[in-house]
């Protein structure tokens, strides 16, 4: 956590100026600006991180999105995106000198073509209602954040958002094909397309995980894919966390691809267990839930096939759920997580570092041994299938030093993540949160590349900047810059 | 052609063209060189970069050098029983994965239902690339969730090399479908188009599709791949007529390689991209449907401007895949881009590569 220490005033005639700009075309109601207005904008799904934004704008139609993005590049006042606010990575954090955009008017679906299986939506869309709407065709929307009822789907495609199920099903990359919305001068501007793919270089790729920093989305065009026949879940125990970690490996190694994968070590299973009674087994030191989909036949198939690898990987207990209510029941806890946690300590941080599979045993036991050097627990949830980890640290805020443990703690996890070859962010993003380990992941020469990116596309750098990508004089401060085989790039230039 | 075999070399050969102004035409196999607007520049090789430099099928993962033979890797593959799902067309025997990379080109299984749908940009977890400055820089890594930075490495699939030297790529593997049955359906265009969208909906686990003839009735072929349950069960639910696997597996080649006898011929080849459900597209020619319906090919002698407003106005666009006895003297090879994306792809150009020596005008004329 890199929380800001100095917070702007608000500078009272500059605030004047520009709501007077927005309101000359949006009513009183869209423009906000009294600090009672705009507190509840302060922060996003990360409280840590909180700024009063100057100016919150809410408009309703891509006239008036516009029109604010090209008074503001007028003006040169930045400009902050915000979706359903429930971003991890405090990439929708306001600024004291800027606009908060919000999304949250464009809530509408716009066109389902059933045929062409496509949804047109707007991006304050949650992610759980494109499934539900179309649910009746047999279709569903398949990236599930586990915050899927409440998070948008523009928050998804600033965040690459992925879920439980994307190791088959692929993330927000792969089942967007269409964004629309305007550069940060109001010019309107679309990547991808209703086709499978677009002339020139894949803009869409880039847009996607951008964290609003490269354009602002008014209308996402999704896939939808055949809802699964049906669904079931093995529930797996294991007496040791490498073991866990082996037979994961070993389902893999059987050319299998489950359609969700994941973990909870014996803190997080207890902690769940509390919150949502699910039957776990609270012996197990692991536990191991793989979901298979398809056909009657197909998950028949794939159960057995699974059932004999886990039996083989040492599995002490499993068990396999007879009906959809029992599937659920065994999501249920794994879906909680987060909650469950939140139950039994008054704050926690969760990490989103993804590592190598193999890693997996190093890393838990990296964690162990951080839990003792800081003296605090860390309960740790596992996309197992690829590799993204949620360990959550529990602290109280309001011992100062308990916040500082943990932000050291989770400094520490992420830089071990990426030493073990894996990365600081599996799909909360970077936002304001990580951004000083992002000079640990990329050298000076990557963090140059990428803010020539921003600036292809945001010149003035107005588009929710300080966001994902640290200045050269940011990694400097913090004192961990990259370095490659002992030399910085260009080590002849200055860098402070 | 030069033997680069190390990053260092690369780099003080970059250096130096960007030094002189000298443009660089960088090329693994030249198996794709027909493609694209033009060549021009001195050639700067990777077969001499080659090698697998870790490959672990658990972890779904492989990292490869720009030279590396695509034989090379799919045996390698092969072998554990994986795959590169998007089936990368080689077009010849010296085909390399930067090359693959670089012309982001997918074979039949592109469109495939679930686990196997995608491209190659679907599948690139990471690329190392020498930028204009002869500097090597990594985005994206070897795992799948990673959404540290922008995600540059998914941008340079169908760059043409005109951001710069791609030196490594790891891509995502997948194993091989246990059950593979081909069908085929005798139906006309509309009707193709209509089930093949239909099917779409459904949980049947079609991997590639293609068909091809008359307006009034023609071949609509069908590969199912997945759990061996789910294709019987799908083959008994779908109709049709079983191919044998032989006779099958040299079809599917033949489209995947071009070698097809529809390919045949010095008459231009047109790939339309278009939404699944576009309705038959109206040109002169021979046609040949793939993927679903989003991708049609042509071979026409039709002007690209007649080409370009069919597929405009079935909602997609047309690339002058192989230009034939016609050449491409004054044709855009590729759709032109919108004002604001031409000024987008321009400052992008200018951020990897300032003095333009990479490929220039082998994607747009202006870049």
């Amino acid at each position: 956590m890199n929380a800001p220490s100095d917070k702007p005033i608000i500078d009272l005639a500059r605030q004047q100026a520009v709501v007077a700009r927005l309101r000359a075309f949006m009513p009183a109601a869209q423009v906000l600006f009294a600090a009672e207005d705009t507190l509840p904008y302060e922060c996003d799904g990360l409280s840590a991180y909180r700024q009063v934004p100057m100016v919150v704008a809410l408009p309703n139609t891509e006239e008036q999105v516009s029109r604010i993005l090209s008074i503001c590049y007028e003006m040169q006042v930045p400009v902050v995106p915000r979706g359903a606010g429930t971003g991890l990575s405090g990439g929708a954090l306001p600024m004291g000198d800027g606009v908060l955009l919000s999304l949250a008017k464009f809530n509408q679906i716009v066109a389902i073509d059933h045929a062409a299986r496509t949804a047109r939506v707007q991006p304050g869309v949650r992610n759980l209602a494109i499934s539900e709407a179309v649910a009746h065709l047999g279709l569903y929307y398949a990236p599930d954040p586990s915050s899927q009822i409440a998070c948008s789907i523009g928050g998804n495609v600033a965040e690459n958002s992925g879920g439980v199920h994307c190791l088959k099903y692929g993330l927000t990359v792969h089942n967007v094909l269409k964004v629309k919305g305007y550069t940060i001068t109001g010019e309107a501007v679309e990547f991808g397309s209703a086709a499978l793919d677009s002339p020139g270089y894949d803009l869409l790729a880039l847009i996607i995980g951008s964290e609003g920093m490269l354009a602002v989305t008014t209308e996402v065009t999704v896939k939808l894919v055949p809802k699964p026949e049906r669904q079931q879940v093995i529930l797996a125990s294991f007496d040791n966390v490498e073991k866990a970690g082996n037979a994961v490996a070993a389902v893999i190694a059987a050319g299998i691809i489950p359609a969700g994968l994941e973990m909870m070590d014996k803190p997080a299973t207890a902690a769940v267990e509390e919150y949502v009674h699910a039957g776990y087994d609270l012996d197990a030191e692991a536990i191991l839930l793989c979901e298979s989909d398809g056909t009657p036949e197909e998950v028949a198939e794939e159960i057995a096939r699974m059932e004999a690898v886990l039996s083989k990987s040492g599995a002490t207990r499993f068990s396999v759920s007879a009906s959809e209510p029992e599937r659920l029941k065994a999501w249920s806890g794994r879906k909680a997580a987060f909650p469950a946690v939140g139950r039994i300590s008054p704050d926690y941080y969760c990490m989103d570092g993804t590592i190598p599979r193999k890693s997996l045993g190093e890393i838990l036991l990296f964690i162990a041994a951080m839990e003792k050097k800081y003296g605090l627990r860390c309960p740790n949830v596992f996309h197992a299938g690829d590799g993204n980890l949620h360990p959550l640290i529990l602290f109280n805020a309001n011992d100062p030093d308990e916040l500082h443990r943990t932000e050291q703690f989770a400094g520490e996890v992420l830089e071990k993540c990426v030493a073990l070859g894996g990365t600081i962010t599996g799909e909360h993003g970077v936002g304001i949160e990580k951004i000083n380990q992002m000079c640990i992941q990329f050298s000076a020469g990557e963090l140059a590349a990428f803010r020539a990116v921003k600036i292809a596309f945001d010149e003035r750098g107005l588009l929710n900047p300080g966001k994902n990508i640290p200045s050269l004089h940011r990694c400097a401060e913090f004192g961990g810059m990259h370095v490659h085989d002992g030399q910085l790039p260009h080590p002849e230039l200055p860098r402070f | 052609m030069s033997t680069n075999a190390s990053t260092e070399a690369f780099s003080a050969a970059i250096r130096e063209a960007a030094a002189s102004g000298t443009p660089l035409r960088i090329a693994g196999g030249g198996t794709k060189d027909f493609y694209g607007q033009s060549l021009t520049g001195t050639l700067l090789g990777t077969r001499g970069y080659s090698g697998v430099v870790d490959y672990e099928p658990t972890e779904l993962v492989i990292t490869a050098r720009c030279g590396t033979p695509l034989a090379e890797i799919e045996a390698q593959l092969a072998a554990q029983r994986q795959m590169l799902a998007f089936e990368p067309p080689h077009f010849g025997a010296g085909a390399t994965i930067g090359g693959v990379v670089a012309a982001g080109l997918s074979g039949p299984r592109r469109a495939a239902q679930g686990l196997y749908c995608g491209s190659v940009r679907d599948h690139i977890l990471g690329v190392k690339l020498m930028n204009g400055e002869g500097e090597a820089l990594s985005f994206g890594g070897t795992v799948m969730k990673n959404v540290a930075g922008y995600d540059v490495s998914r941008v340079l699939a169908g760059s043409l090399g005109t951001l710069g030297l791609i030196l490594e790529v790891s891509l995502k593997v997948l194993p091989r479908p246990a059950g593979v049955r081909t069908l085929l359906l005798a139906m006309n265009q509309e009707q193709a188009i209509a089930k093949l969208n239909e099917w779409g909906g459904l949980p049947v686990p079609i991997g590639a599709s293609a068909w091809s003839g008359e307006e009034r009735h023609g071949d609509l072929w069908l590969r199912l791949e997945g759990a061996e349950a789910a294709v019987k069960s799908a083959a008994a639910r779908l109709g049709g007529e079983a191919v044998p696997d032989d006779q099958a597996a040299t079809y599917w080649q033949g489209l995947r390689e071009q070698t097809d006898a529809f390919f045949a011929g010095d008459t231009p080849l047109w790939r339309l991209s278009l939404p699944a459900t576009a309705p038959a597209v109206e040109l002169p020619g021979t046609q040949l449907i793939e993927w679903g319906g989003a991708q049609r090919w042509y071979k026409t002698d039709a002007s690209a401007a007649q080409v370009r407003a069919a597929a405009s106005a079935a909602g997609g666009h047309a690339t002058l895949f192989r230009a034939g006895a016609a050449g491409k003297e004054g044709v855009d090879v590729f759709t032109p881009l919108t004002p604001v994306l031409t000024g987008i792809t321009r400052k992008l150009k200018q951020a990897f590569d300032p003095r333009g020596i990479f490929n220039p005008g082998r994607l747009y004329r202006e870049f």
